[in-house]
């Protein structure tokens, strides 16, 4: 049978927002792919986009998407190729009508079908959510969101394949979706093309890994690995391509041709990345266990991928929300040698004196010596002789006035501090808001009943 | 022999919220067994008490010869709430391979043929098939 050899080639383009543009453009044009899928949004990226819509009512997705997908129309149609992505945001509908606009300037050879997911987003619904009973506890304290429930900027389940399933059984060429799960973008091209049933736990497993190792881009083929890191060319790499078959396997690869590396090594270590308890890793749609994963190198930039196995979907989606946490600043000066070391450690004592005499506040301050040990925690041996330290001190506070005070009491040092200090050119530290992250859990049911997914014709 | 951790196996890191997660691969599959042995809770729980206030889980993971450890309270708050510099434990993994263990011999000289290049680091599609017949 035609079927059982069949291979469905899905391949990862961007592995978060700020990713290299090219990297999709060479998926789909340096060889041949089904699918290309996209990953913009990290934890804290949806409450960076929901600023930004308050702002303007327009905004709120990532809009290099929209400037990727204008460059990329014809040779989708060419190549027969199409996208899934979530760089809808929280305005899957504003980045449709950014697509739809440009697309009329464009030729395309035929209409594109544009479809968008609605209903991840809760923000609107959330006193309802609460009142009918949902308390949204934070998975890490279990503290109900009610306790900071006015302070919250956005509030997004995350969404497995229905929808995903919906958009390309209606034959949408681009699927955009707000919080998508990373992985879903990758797994759902799969069930669609094989049609894979619901409940088979263990196919939607393999597409689970499959979606992990295509979700941070590069870093499934060469980008950080650390085998042989000086050996493998990164200027131009092909990010990695699932190569899967009907019954779940599949081979991570990439276009021959370009750079990068795809071995044990860079899969096994994509693998891990961000791994919690890998008996049980949860998504909407199944809960994949990471010990039955089987790899096989095959050489020639290709890994196999066999023998995982999953099981049941849980009854709750986890839902991300993002909330105001106060302000914070960021600083830095630099020291030379000799003694660098102790003059940064000087510096940093006066000027939280300084802090100190002007009764400023903070919930933390918090002082690194950069180049002595700042992301080891280890002050390495022979400390007194390192050639330059830079003195890295931050504050973090609810008081907005007290951290814009400090922002003006780094320079200062630089001519009433140590000697030999430089490194100020970049000028005051910016004040930031922070926006903490509140991880939480909702009964499906409360979320999928208002699910929607809408598909236009882009001429 | 007292080797760093890096001599036997290569590591990534990454963060979920104020938990920083470290990866560690054995080179070689010989060179599990002695992940299993040296890198324990304890051990990585010391190795950086300068930055982990809360506790150190390890899962095992024998079908990559890998461990995955979740070390909590270790990312300032983690997210943009975070003050440090690595606010997502991403050299974390660099840092482990740092600490000092006890190897074997074979074991080392193992890894080294991987990290030259003379030996593959997996069982590859000619081994398989070898071992299979």
């Amino acid at each position: 049978m035609a079927e059982a050899g069949r291979k469905v080639r899905v391949a990862s383009g961007q592995g978060f927002w700020g990713d290299w543009q090219e990297a999709p453009k060479l998926q789909v044009r340096k060889g041949p792919i089904d699918y290309l899928m996209l990953d913009y949004l990290a934890e804290i990226t949806m409450s960076i986009m929901q600023k930004q819509r308050q702002r303007d009512a327009g905004s709120g997705y990532a809009r290099d998407f929209v400037d990727l997908a204008l460059d990329l129309a014809p040779d989708l149609v060419e190549r027969n190729i199409r996208v899934l992505t979530n760089a809808g945001g929280v305005n899957p509908e504003a980045c449709r009508e950014a697509l739809v606009a440009g697309l009329r300037e464009a030729s395309t050879g035929r209409p594109l079908r544009i479809a968008t997911v609605h209903g991840d987003g809760l923000m609107e619904r959330l006193d309802s959510l609460i009142a009918a009973g949902h308390e949204l506890r934070n998975m890490e304290t279990g503290e109900p969101l009610a306790t900071i429930r006015d302070r919250v900027y956005s509030a997004n389940a995350y969404l497995g394949q229905a929808p995903l399933l919906e958009a390309l059984e209606r034959d949408a060429d681009i699927v955009i979706t707000g919080r998508s799960t990373d992985t879903a973008l990758t797994y759902a091209a799969l069930a669609h093309e094989f049609s894979w049933a619901s409940d088979d736990w263990d196919r939607l497993a393999a597409g689970v890994v499959a979606g992990h190792i295509n979700e941070c881009g590069a870093q499934a083929a060469g980008g950080n690995t650390m085998f042989d890191w000086r050996g493998v060319d990164l200027v131009a790499p092909g990010y990695p391509i699932i190569e899967a078959s009907a019954d779940g396997g599949f081979v991570v690869t990439k276009h021959p041709g370009l750079g990068g590396r795809v071995t044990w090594a860079t899969v096994s270590e994509q693998l891990v990345y961000e791994m919690g308890d890998p008996a049980v890793y949860i998504t909407p749609d199944c809960v994949a266990d990471f010990r039955s994963i089987r790899l096989r190198d095959l050489g020639d930039d290709r890994v196999q991928v066999h023998g995982v196995k999953g099981s049941p979907r849980t009854d709750q989606l986890k839902v991300s929300i993002a909330y105001h946490a106060g302000w914070k600043a960021t600083g830095t000066l630099t020291y030379a040698a000799p003694e660098a070391l102790d003059k940064a450690r000087r510096a940093d004592e006066i000027l939280r004196a300084r802090l100190a005499a002007l009764d400023l506040e903070f919930d933390e301050i918090r002082t690194e010596f950069v180049g002595a040990g700042a992301c080891s925690g280890r002050v390495p041996e022979r400390a007194a002789e390192l050639p330059e330290v830079e003195l890295r001190v931050g504050v973090r506070g609810t008081d907005r006035p007290a951290v814009e005070r400090f922002t003006r009491e780094l320079a200062p040092l630089i001519l009433a501090g140590p000697p030999s200090v430089t490194g100020f050119a970049g000028g005051r530290p910016r004040v930031q808001e922070v926006m903490a992250y509140w991880p939480a859990l909702i009964d499906r049911a409360a979320v999928e009943a208002d699910l929607r997914v809408e598909v236009v014709e882009a001429r | 022999m007292r080797v760093p951790l890096g001599r036997i196996a290569i590591a990534r890191s990454g963060d979920k919220g104020d938990t920083a997660n470290i990866g560690v691969i054995a080179l070689a599959e010989l060179a599990y067994p002695t992940l299993v042995k040296e890198v324990t809770e304890h051990r990585v729980k010391q190795h950086f008490s300068g930055i982990c206030h809360g506790r150190v889980e390890r899962f095992e993971l024998p079908n990559l010869a890998a461990l995955n450890f979740l070390l909590h309270e270790s990312l300032g708050g983690g997210g943009t709430v975070s003050l440090m510099l690595d606010a997502q434990g991403k050299t974390f993994g660099a840092t482990l391979l740092t600490m000092e263990i006890d190897a074997p011999d074979d074991v080392i000289a193992a890894c080294g043929r991987v990290t030259s290049g003379e030996a593959p680091g997996r069982p590859t599609a000619a081994h398989r098939e070898e071992a299979d017949g």
